[in-house]
């Protein structure tokens, strides 16, 4: 077989050779320098491509300023920010209930999250054994990849029932429901990378830890847990992006209503859900167009900020 | 030794820290084994309650039936088919793209402040919210282009969530991907292309395609992107494969039947459509890693 193709390729190569021996106009197309332009060709296609990745980012930053910032030819800077009078048919535009509401739902979530996150993560890297654990890890990432809108469903009609019987308030919807949603859709995230820096601890120090006599609670606490902090930082500000971000999961379950929450169950809205609720019913030249996307630029800020704290993490893991 | 201090704690100054010691230890080892039990058993209680509402019920009616406003027993046939032909098209706009960047940052990129900076820009990318993605497509399809709610729209918006992700996982296993095959290739007299598709592209083949398959479950469930490019309504015909068409994908749709809709079995359909959403996303999962089990199986023995 590999004889056969070597027989057929041949006289097609010397052909090919010496027609280019023949006409020496012809010699771009020679093997040598194909292969050198073909080479060429696709280092130019992928820095081609890596910029492309690089153009969108600023596409979306210049879009989006340049949408937002003509908000404050309308309202002033005041008004959008410390206002919170949200009633786009009175030409009122105060966010300060969104960006709260943002904020609040992200403190409640990584303070529900995170200890069970890292008890989960402890679990799995110290106390399973390794059987059990190979067939763990897998569940947890089978689970970041359900659809929110799956879990927007589930927290539609199931925990929300049960905080109305639990409580015994009327609505149930509110940062409450919505944090504990958003609990369950980042735990899978959060604990995984927290285990994957657990478990990237050398062996030597909970080795060294047993052997001056430690318990297995007191390693893990003084031991384990200090040595991967900067992993589970990393874990925390990577579950925090995604509560910020998070969009239909918290729609089903917040009851989208300009609010102030100063109670968990108090129907209210967030940055994200105020967007996805408002933003169909609105033409694109108007003040409350302008302010919606002022507030997805917000919510692009707040991201970005996120990954600048992960990559200053990064350097300072690196020179620790 | 442990009962001999039990029988005479006077002997050791230590000992009642160790008993307190020895107790925190046993309560925080018990409380862990709980927690975790029970956090796993609440899991897979998720799943269950999932699949076990919707499965049972669905037929291949609902499957392939035309949703309906106003009379019960809708489908979501339009809806699934969307699903597929807008993750195939953002697919296949995103993978050519995603890999070259990221073969461009693991192969060819100097080590310099200019590259860092594009490191950060897909990191970048990778962690902006989805629904800016949304709102950047209706900025440019809706207003620029003037093309409405499309399928093309809701792909294209899909594509340039699912770039960095791509981008990043491909660079990672390229760079992966052990000294000694690369250098072999280039003893051999191979380009830096040949390389790349015949050594670096293979070898890294299984960490990409896991890439791949988490992107492609995270696109076939995503929503507020769709919502937002796509609309929430289809074309109500079955095998419309035009790309100006109204595109809601079946997560779309079943976030619109449990809050919009005005259908009396909202609740039915919801509940077996989320069951198919759940079900076609576990198995973009399996289907994606047989291959990938088996070649690791097949290399390992060797």
């Amino acid at each position: 077989m590999l004889e056969s193709t070597h027989a057929g390729r041949q006289p097609r190569l010397s052909s090919e050779l010496g027609k280019a021996i023949l006409a020496g106009s012809s010699k771009p197309f020679d093997r040598r320098s194909r292969l050198f332009f073909s080479n060429r060709l696709f280092r130019y296609l992928c820095i081609a491509a890596a910029s492309f990745v690089c153009l969108i980012l600023f596409l979306i930053l210049l879009l989006m300023f340049r949408t937002g910032v003509l908000t404050f030819s309308h309202i002033s800077f005041a008004d959008f920010f410390f206002s919170t009078e949200w009633n786009p048919e009175n030409e009122q535009y105060g966010a300060l209930i969104f960006i709260f509401g943002t904020f609040a739902l992200t403190a409640l979530t990584l303070l529900i999250c995170v200890p069970i996150s890292l008890i989960i993560a402890v679990f799995l890297s110290v106390f399973v054994p390794p059987w059990l654990k190979n067939m763990l890890r897998p569940v947890l990432d089978l689970l970041v990849g359900i659809p929110s809108v799956v879990y927007g469903y589930l927290g539609l009609t199931v925990l929300i029932p049960l905080i109305r019987n639990v409580t015994g308030s009327g609505m149930g919807d509110g940062l409450l429901a919505a944090a504990l949603v958003l609990t369950i859709m980042v735990l899978p995230t959060v604990s995984r990378i927290s285990d994957d820096a657990i478990s990237a601890v050398p062996a030597k120090f909970s080795d060294a830890s047993y052997a001056l006599g430690a318990t297995r609670f007191q390693t893990v606490w003084k031991v384990l847990l200090p040595s991967a902090k900067s992993g589970i930082m990393y874990a925390v500000i990577l579950g925090m992006a995604r509560a910020v971000g998070e969009t239909m999961a918290v729609v089903m379950v917040i009851g989208n209503t300009p609010q102030l929450a100063d109670s968990l169950l108090k129907p209210t809205s967030v940055l994200t859900s105020n967007i996805v609720m408002q933003i169909s019913n609105v033409p694109f030249d108007s003040t409350w167009n302008y302010a919606l996307y002022l507030m997805g630029f917000l919510l692009l800020v707040i991201s970005l900020l996120m990954i600048v704290a992960i990559r200053w993490l990064q350097r300072k893991g690196a020179q620790a | 030794m442990k009962h001999t201090l039990e029988m005479n704690p006077s002997a050791n100054p230590f000992s009642g820290k160790k008993g307190l010691n020895r107790l925190k230890d046993r309560m925080f080892t018990g409380i862990v084994w709980t927690l975790g039990v029970l956090i796993i058993a609440f899991i897979f209680g998720l799943l269950y309650l999932i699949l076990q509402d919707g499965l049972p019920k669905i037929t291949w009616d609902f499957i392939f039936g035309l949703p309906s406003e106003i009379d019960e027993g809708g489908g979501i046939g339009p809806t699934l088919i969307n699903s597929f032909y807008i993750l195939f098209i953002s697919l296949l706009i995103s993978i050519p793209l995603g890999m070259a960047a990221g073969i461009y940052l693991a192969e060819f990129a100097p080590d310099n402040k200019l590259i860092g900076f594009v490191r950060i820009c897909v990191e970048g990318l990778a962690s902006v919210p989805s629904i800016i993605f949304g709102l950047f497509g209706i900025a440019l399809f809706v207003e620029y282009f003037e093309i409405g709610l499309t399928i093309l729209g809701g792909a294209v918006s899909l594509a340039f969530l699912n770039l960095p992700v791509l981008t990043r996982v491909t660079e990672e296993s390229i760079r992966s991907v052990p000294k000694e095959l690369k250098s072999a290739s280039f003893a051999l007299g191979g380009t830096h292309l040949q390389t790349i598709m015949r050594a670096l592209i293979p070898a890294a083949l299984s960490g990409i395609i896991t890439g791949i398959c988490l992107v492609a479950g995270r696109a076939f469930g995503e929503s507020a992107v769709i919502i937002l490019t796509a609309g929430v309504t289809t074309s109500g015909e079955m095998w419309d494969f035009s790309l100006f068409s109204p595109g809601a994908t079946l997560a779309v749709h079943l976030w619109y039947v449990q809050s919009e809709a005005i259908v009396g079995d909202a609740q039915e359909i919801a509940q077996k459509a989320a069951a198919v959403l759940v079900f076609v996303v576990l198995l973009i999962n399996l289907v994606f890693r047989i291959p990938l089990w088996l070649n690791a199986r097949r290399t390992k023995r060797s």
